[in-house]
């Protein structure tokens, strides 16, 4: 059973802390002129974080006990062939959802 | 005119942020079915979803202090979750750093993958926006993604299991990131960023505390940046 002041505890600290780290370049930098150096740094920080985040998550998905899935590998490449030719990112999502459910209905 | 261009950033913004709800709403509920069979009350959970908003960690803390991890340990497992958020923070930072400063700490409030991600996609297709126009977008894609959170939360806490949650929902997350990813990749130095970061996050996915996802991250960065600046010259 979870203690209500450590919940609490975790719920203040956690939020504070997210906050923190959302707000800490925004607010110290602010509108400050960056070093073309770092400001090219940061243009691929979107293109390098995400897919960071998401490859673990396809190779060893976490519901197959990291076991890699064939169809969860279609469905991704599914979704990033989609969106990486028409650039729309609802198709992607509609192709990548169509190949998981599609392969969860036959398969 | 100046207000005409505001609104219509912030409608395309508030299209580009519809289809997470369908990652949103299961996610959300999930959470509060989760949350109250781990014995907390509709209260605690609402306040966990609104005080936080960060679903990975939020998922984090509370299947650890489940487990009855010390409260530290807690603490830490799930902000090293959230350390993504900084460098989101800092990227977002040359397109709104110069907001007023109450502007900025509500931006970084909802700053959130979804809202992040949509956002930099935008201001790079759409470079000529003012900074009105383009904190109207990101409030635009705030909107139909962060109050949907609350509720859905609140939802799944009163509903419980009443609710199918599952099915296939484990992959909605990768999927839509996925889908973000793609149609942003639109020159070689991003190409090499992106495949640089899924390359060593991979390689770095044995460490500990999310840290393969930090590696990755960077070395992506920094992969992009040098082929930016080896194209110049």
């Amino acid at each position: 059973m979870i203690e209500t002041l450590d919940l609490w505890i975790v719920i203040v600290g956690l939020g504070l802390g997210s906050f923190t780290l959302r707000f800490v370049f925004l607010g110290v930098i602010g509108d400050k002129q960056l070093p073309p150096w770092v400001l090219r740094h940061l243009r691929y920080t979107a293109v390098s974080m995400l897919p960071a985040l998401v490859a673990p998550l396809v190779v060893w998905p976490a519901a197959t006990g990291g076991q890699t899935d064939p169809l969860r590998l279609c469905t991704a490449l599914t979704a990033f062939a989609v969106g990486y030719v028409t650039k729309s990112v609802f198709a992607a999502m509609i192709a990548g959802a169509a190949v998981l459910l599609a392969g969860g209905y036959w398969l | 005119m100046a207000r005409q261009d505001v609104m219509s950033s912030f409608s395309r913004g508030f299209r580009d942020g519809l289809p997470f709800l369908a990652v949103v709403i299961p996610f959300s509920m999930l959470f509060g079915v989760v949350a109250t069979e781990a014995g907390l009350n509709v209260l605690e959970t609402l306040s966990f979803s609104v005080v936080v908003i960060a679903g990975a960690a939020q998922f984090t803390a509370l299947s650890l202090m489940s487990d009855g991890a010390p409260t530290a340990i807690v603490l830490a497992s799930a902000l090293a979750v959230n350390m993504r958020h900084a460098m989101y923070s800092a990227s977002i930072t040359p397109h709104l750093g110069g907001l007023p400063l109450w502007k900025r700490i509500v931006t970084a409030y909802f700053l959130v993958d979804q809202t992040y991600a949509s956002s930099m996609l935008d201001y790079e297709k759409h470079p000529d926006q003012t900074i009105a126009q383009k904190w109207a977008y990101f409030l635009g894609v705030v909107a139909p993604i962060c109050p949907p959170w609350y509720l859905g939360t609140v939802a799944g806490a009163l509903l419980g299991e009443a609710i199918p949650v599952e099915m296939g929902l484990d992959f909605a997350l990768p999927i839509t990131f996925i889908a973000m990813i793609a149609p942003g990749l639109r020159t070689p130095a991003h190409r090499i960023a992106a495949l640089t970061a899924v390359a060593v996050s991979l390689g770095f996915a044995w460490l500990p505390y999310n840290l393969g996802l930090m590696v990755g991250g960077l070395c992506g960065m920094i992969a992009g940046a040098e082929t930016e600046r080896r194209a110049q010259t």
